[in-house]
C-alpha cells in the first residue's frame, strides 16, 4: 500500500473529525479567495474604466463624486459646465483629445449618454449589430442594457428625465436604437450612448417657450463634464491647477481619487483579511489538534509499524499525509466555495447595475490559495508528525 | 539462529542490565522466561535491533548486531524478525488484509494481495479477509497478528506473552499454532513469557531431552 493511501484511510477512520477539520480549513480558504476575487475584479474593472482617462472635468464640488459620476456612473453630477468653457480646454496644447459627456435621461435606470463617437472607440467597444449614430436622437446601446431591457435595433423609446426611473417621460422626442455594442466589460456595456446634440434637443423642446428663447439656450449650451487625455504625461503636473483656478470648473485626477477611494475601502478589506486570518488559524490549530490526538492515540499503533520495520521517517511521512490530504481537499473546496459567492455577488450586482465586479475570475494570485493551504496544514502537523518520528518500540514492548 | 556473549544494556542514568549468554540453533525453540521487570522487553528489544546494546555480542540470523543502525536496522528487521505482541495491536481502521498490507508497507514492498491470501490461508483465516478487527474473536484475532507477522518469511518469530489472558486449552492452542508456524518457516521462535503453562507445551527432542532452549532472567539488584 502506498503511504499516501494510507494516510487517506487513517484520516478517514475519524470521519466526524476529519470532516469538522476539512470544513473549518474550507471556510478560511473560502473567504481569502473571496476576498482576492473581488479585489482582483474591483481592480480590473477601474483599470478598464480609467484606461487613457487623465482628467476629468466638470462642475465645482465633489472631486470623488466627479469621477465616480463622469467614469463610473455611480454618481449623479454635481452641476453642468459651459459648452464654450470645454472648448476652449480642447485648444490648450497640452490636451491631446477631450470626449464631453452629457447626463441628465435615463430609460428605466440606465443612463443615456450624450457624447461624440470618440467615447465608444476609447473603451475599444465594437458594434455587434446596427450601425453608429448619424444624426440626433439616434443611439448605440451597451451589451446589458440591449439583454435586459430587450431592445432591438429599430426600436424606438422615450427618455425620462433624471438619472433614475420615474423622471417626467420627453414624450415628444423618442430616441431611435440604430446599434448595439458587443460586450467590452467595461462601463459602456450599461450605458445608452447617444450624440451629445440629441440631449440639448430633448431638453431645449422641453424648455423653449418660443424661436428667441431657443437661440439664447443654443448660445448657452452645456455639457455635463469632459474627459481629457494630454499630450504629455508633464501636464499632470500643471493642467490641473490651471483648471481649477483660472475656470469656474473642477479638475479631478481619476487615478489620485481612485487611490483616495480604495485606500478607505481597504480598511473594509483589512478587516475582512484578519477575519479569514483568524479563521485559518482556528483551522490550522484544530488540525493540530486532531493529529496530535491521532498521535496519541495511534501511538502503540505507530510503534508496532516501527516494530515491522518502518523507518521513523515513513512514519513521520504518514501523518504528513494526512495533512496534505486536508490541504489539498480544502484547497479544492475552498476556491470552490470562494467562486460561488464571486459567482453569487455578481448576481446580485447586476440586477442592481452597479460596478462589474462578480462572477468566475482565475486570477495568477488565486495560487496562494492551495499554497496557504497546504502550508497551513503541513505546518500543523509538523510537531504531530515528530512526535510519530520519536515513537519508542521499548514502550510498546514494556506496556502490559 | 541467535547467539550473544556477555550482553548488557544500559538504561539512562540507571545500572547496566546483563543477560546471561545463549545460544539458539536455526530453527529451534527459545523460550524466555522471568518475572516482570526483569528484562524481558529490553532483551526482545536487542534482539530486533531496535536498541544496541551497551557491551557484549550479539548475533541473530547471521547478522551481527553491533554493526546495524537506524535506517539499515529497520531494514533488516522488516525481513529479518516477526514479532507478535501480546495486545496484537491489529490496526481497527483497517481490514484484515489491509493490516496485512500494512507489513509490506513497512518493509518497503509492493503489495502483495496474493500472498497476503496465501499466508492467511497457511493459518486456516482465508476468509477473514474483509473483516475489521472488531468483528474478530479473540483466537482469530491472534490468528490474524500470527499471520502479520509471518507475512514476510522471517528468520526469527518473537512471541511477546502469547498466552496471558488465555485459558488452559486456548493457551495450548496458542503455543501449538506458534510451533507449526515456526516448524513450517524454519524459523528461530522465541516466547517471552512468564507463564508456567509454556514450557510442558513445547514437545521433547527426539532423545528425551527439552524441546526447547531455556533463558531464565531474574530481577537484577541495581548496583550503587
Amino acid at each position: 500500500m502506498k503511504t499516501i493511501a494510507l494516510s487517506w484511510r487513517y484520516l478517514w477512520s475519524r470521519p466526524l473529525g476529519a470532516a469538522l477539520n476539512l470544513l473549518l480549513l474550507s471556510l478560511g480558504l473560502a473567504s481569502i479567495t473571496f476576498l482576492l476575487l473581488v479585489s482582483f475584479q474591483l481592480n480590473r474593472a477601474f483599470d478598464k474604466d480609467l484606461a487613457g482617462i487623465d482628467l476629468v472635468v466638470g462642475a465645482k464640488g465633489s472631486p470623488m463624486q466627479l469621477i465616480l459620476c463622469g467614469v463610473f456612473h455611480l454618481d449623479v453630477p454635481a452641476g453642468n459646465i459651459p459648452l464654450k468653457a470645454v472648448q476652449a480646454l480642447q485648444k490648450n496644447p497640452m490636451v491631446a483629445s477631450v470626449i464631453p459627456l452629457s447626463l441628465g435621461d435615463n430609460l428605466r435606470g440606465y443612463r443615456i449618454v450624450g457624447s461624440s463617437p470618440a467615447y465608444i472607440t476609447h473603451y475599444g467597444a465594437v458594434l455587434a449589430q446596427g450601425r453608429m449614430w448619424d444624426a440626433p436622437m439616434q443611439v448605440v446601446l451597451g451589451s446589458i442594457v440591449a439583454k435586459k431591457l430587450g431592445l432591438q435595433v429599430g426600436n424606438t423609446f422615450i427618455g425620462s428625465h433624471g438619472l433614475g426611473a420615474g423622471g417626467h417621460l420627453h414624450g415628444d422626442n423618442p430616441y431611435l436604437v440604430v446599434g448595439i455594442l458587443q460586450a467590452s466589460a467595461s462601463v459602456i456595456d450599461r450605458l445608452i450612448v447617444t450624440d451629445t446634440a440629441s440631449v440639448w434637443k430633448v431638453h431645449e423642446d422641453y424648455t423653449a417657450v418660443d424661436d428667441a428663447d431657443r437661440s439664447i439656450m443654443e448660445a448657452e449650451r452645456e455639457v455635463t463634464l469632459a474627459l481629457i487625455q494630454y499630450k504629455t504625461p508633464l501636464a499632470a503636473m500643471s493642467f490641473p491647477r490651471l483648471v481649477n483656478t483660472s475656470t469656474e470648473m473642477q479638475a479631478a485626477a481619476p487615478a489620485l481619487e481612485i487611490s483616495r477611494l480604495l485606500h478607505m475601502l481597504g480598511i473594509g478589506t483589512d478587516v475582512l483579511r484578519a477575519f479569514a486570518a483568524v479563521l485559518l488559524l482556528t483551522a490550522g490549530l484544530s488540525v493540530f489538534i486532531a493529529l496530535w490526538t491521532a498521535v496519541r492515540e495511534r501511538r502503540s499503533d505507530l510503534a508496532l509499524l516501527r516494530m515491522l520495520g518502518a523507518p521513523p521517517a515513513r512514519i513521520a511521512a504518514l501523518l504528513m499525509g494526512e495533512a496534505l490530504w486536508l490541504g489539498v481537499m480544502s484547497a479544492i473546496l475552498g476556491v470552490a466555495a470562494g467562486q460561488g459567492m464571486g459567482l453569487l455577488i455578481g448576481w446580485m450586482l447586476q440586477l442592481d447595475n452597479s460596478l462589474l465586479i462578480g462572477g468566475l475570475a482565475w486570477p495568477l494570485e488565486l495560487l496562494w490559495v492551495p499554497a496557504l493551504a497546504c502550508g497551513i496544514s503541513l505546518a500543523a502537523a509538523l510537531l504531530p508528525a515528530l512526535g510519530a518520528y520519536r515513537v519508542s518500540v521499548l514502550e510498546l514492548l514494556q506496556s502490559r | 539462529m541467535i547467539q550473544t556473549s556477555d550482553l548488557s544494556y544500559c538504561y539512562p542514568g540507571s545500572a547496566a542490565l546483563h543477560f546471561a549468554d545463549v545460544e539458539v540453533a536455526q530453527g529451534s525453540v527459545l523460550l524466555l522466561s522471568g518475572p516482570s521487570g526483569c528484562g524481558k522487553s529490553t532483551w526482545l528489544a536487542l534482539v530486533a535491533g531496535l536498541v544496541t546494546p551497551a557491551a557484549g555480542s550479539l548475533t541473530v540470523a547471521g547478522q551481527p548486531l553491533a554493526k546495524l543502525r537506524g535506517v539499515a536496522a529497520d531494514a533488516w528487521r522488516a525481513t529479518t524478525i516477526g514479532f507478535l505482541p501480546q495486545k496484537l495491536h491489529l490496526s481497527a481502521a483497517l481490514t484484515v488484509t489491509q493490516n496485512l498490507a500494512m507489513a509490506q508497507w513497512a518493509a518497503g514492498q509492493a503489495q502483495d494481495l496474493a500472498r497476503i491470501a496465501a499466508t492467511l490461508q497457511a493459518l486456516g483465516v482465508a476468509e477473514l479477509g474483509q473483516r475489521k478487527p472488531a468483528q474478530l474473536s479473540g483466537g482469530q484475532a491472534q490468528r490474524v497478528a500470527l499471520a502479520r507477522a509471518v507475512l514476510l518469511k522471517p528468520k526469527v518469530i518473537l512471541a511477546d506473552e502469547p498466552t496471558a489472558s488465555l485459558d488452559d486449552e486456548a493457551a495450548a492452542a496458542a503455543v501449538g499454532l506458534l510451533l507449526q508456524t515456526a516448524h513450517q518457516q524454519g524459523a528461530t521462535l522465541v516466547i517471552a513469557t512468564h507463564d508456567a503453562r509454556v514450557a510442558p507445551l513445547v514437545p521433547a527432542g527426539a532423545n528425551g531431552q527439552a524441546g526447547y532452549t531455556a533463558l531464565k532472567l531474574s530481577r537484577q539488584t541495581v548496583a550503587l
